[in-house]
């Protein structure tokens, strides 16, 4: 374990970084490179490298399951959602201006938003399934 | 001059790290150069101002999906069964293949011609119109997520159920040998 000490200590400072960072890509989409896709695998890549270095269930009591299967469901839910609700607003599916019908471009960069957002969620709690599994089935 | 040699340095080392990941007999190692590659290829992206798809190849090629091949070796071994270097018609099948493509790619337009038919389409509106439109300055996510949105949707469609399938398979594996058991 001592040898150990190291890494732990260095994944300890880094890992709120990374997720800092992955919610920043998610989030800054719009405006500079990245989006939901890139900023959800960053997240799901703090999170491996959490549970490499203390363990999968160390990770799986910081992050649980059951929250990793709801989210998966749930960032499609978001995107889907988005859909449907200017569908409700008059407009076409995906139809992002009915968000803001007074003025059309703050309503598609709502959408736009939303639905990175959306594709975040889905990706980190997919990428972090597939890890989780895969190491569940590696130790048995 | 300097953006010539960049890219014939980095694509010969994209050559490179090809041949050695196929060459290669231990399976870690053929993982490992295909992160390498990945990364080289990120930078062949940058180079090619593409920086979104230079990001996600550096994310999930050098990243993820390394990690996810590793876990694969631990079921299946990290050793290669032993075959011959060359599989003659798999080696007849690839130069035709790869003859054909590079026959393919003398017809293609020059990199970056603003005539050139794929640039000719929706590209100018979205160019041109995208930020007044969307009030997005990377008019690559405004692509994605509005122009697109139907393809952004099915994509996170299919990463979903990639991660279902995954977790009804090895999750509900395990439950019917628990239940064996019992």
């Amino acid at each position: 374990m001592n040898e150990q000490v190291l890494i732990r200590v260095m994944v300890q400072l880094l890992v709120p970084f990374i997720f800092l960072f992955g919610v920043y890509v998610i989030m800054h989409g719009e405006l500079g490179p990245g989006g939901g896709f890139q900023g959800g695998v960053i997240l799901a890549a703090g999170y491996i490298l959490y549970a490499l270095v203390h363990g999968t269930d160390a990770g799986k009591r910081a992050f649980p399951t059951r929250l990793s299967d709801a989210l998966n469901s749930v960032g499609v839910l978001i995107y889907g959602g988005v859909g449907m609700a200017t569908v409700l607003l008059g407009g076409a599916y995906l139809d992002y201006d009915m968000l803001n019908p007074a003025d059309p471009p703050a309503g598609q960069t709502l959408g736009i938003i939303l639905v990175e957002i959306g594709v975040g969620i889905t990706v980190s709690a997919v990428m972090i399934t597939l890890f989780n599994e895969l190491a569940r089935a590696v130790r048995r | 001059m300097t953006t010539l040699l960049i890219d014939v340095f980095l694509l010969l080392l994209l050559v490179i790290t090809a041949i050695g990941a196929v060459a290669v007999r231990s399976l870690l190692a053929a993982t490992l150069l295909l992160a390498i590659y990945s990364l080289l290829m990120a930078l062949v992206w940058v180079s090619l101002q593409a920086v979104d798809v230079a990001f996600t190849e550096a994310a999930v090629g050098g990243g993820i999906s390394t990690v996810l091949l590793i876990a694969t070796l631990v079921f299946i071994g990290r050793r290669e069964a032993p075959a011959p270097l060359i599989h003659w018609p798999s080696a007849a099948a690839v130069v035709i293949t790869g003859a054909v493509l590079i026959y393919g790619t003398l017809d293609m337009p020059r990199f970056g011609d603003p005539q050139a038919p794929p640039h000719q389409h929706v590209a100018p509106h979205y160019i041109a119109h995208a930020m007044e439109e969307t009030r997005v300055p990377n008019f690559v996510t405004a692509v994605l997520a509005s122009y697109r949105g139907y393809d952004t949707l099915f994509e996170t469609a299919v990463i979903y159920t990639a991660g279902l399938g995954l977790i009804l398979l090895l999750r509900g594996a395990r439950a019917r040998r628990r239940e064996r058991r019992r």
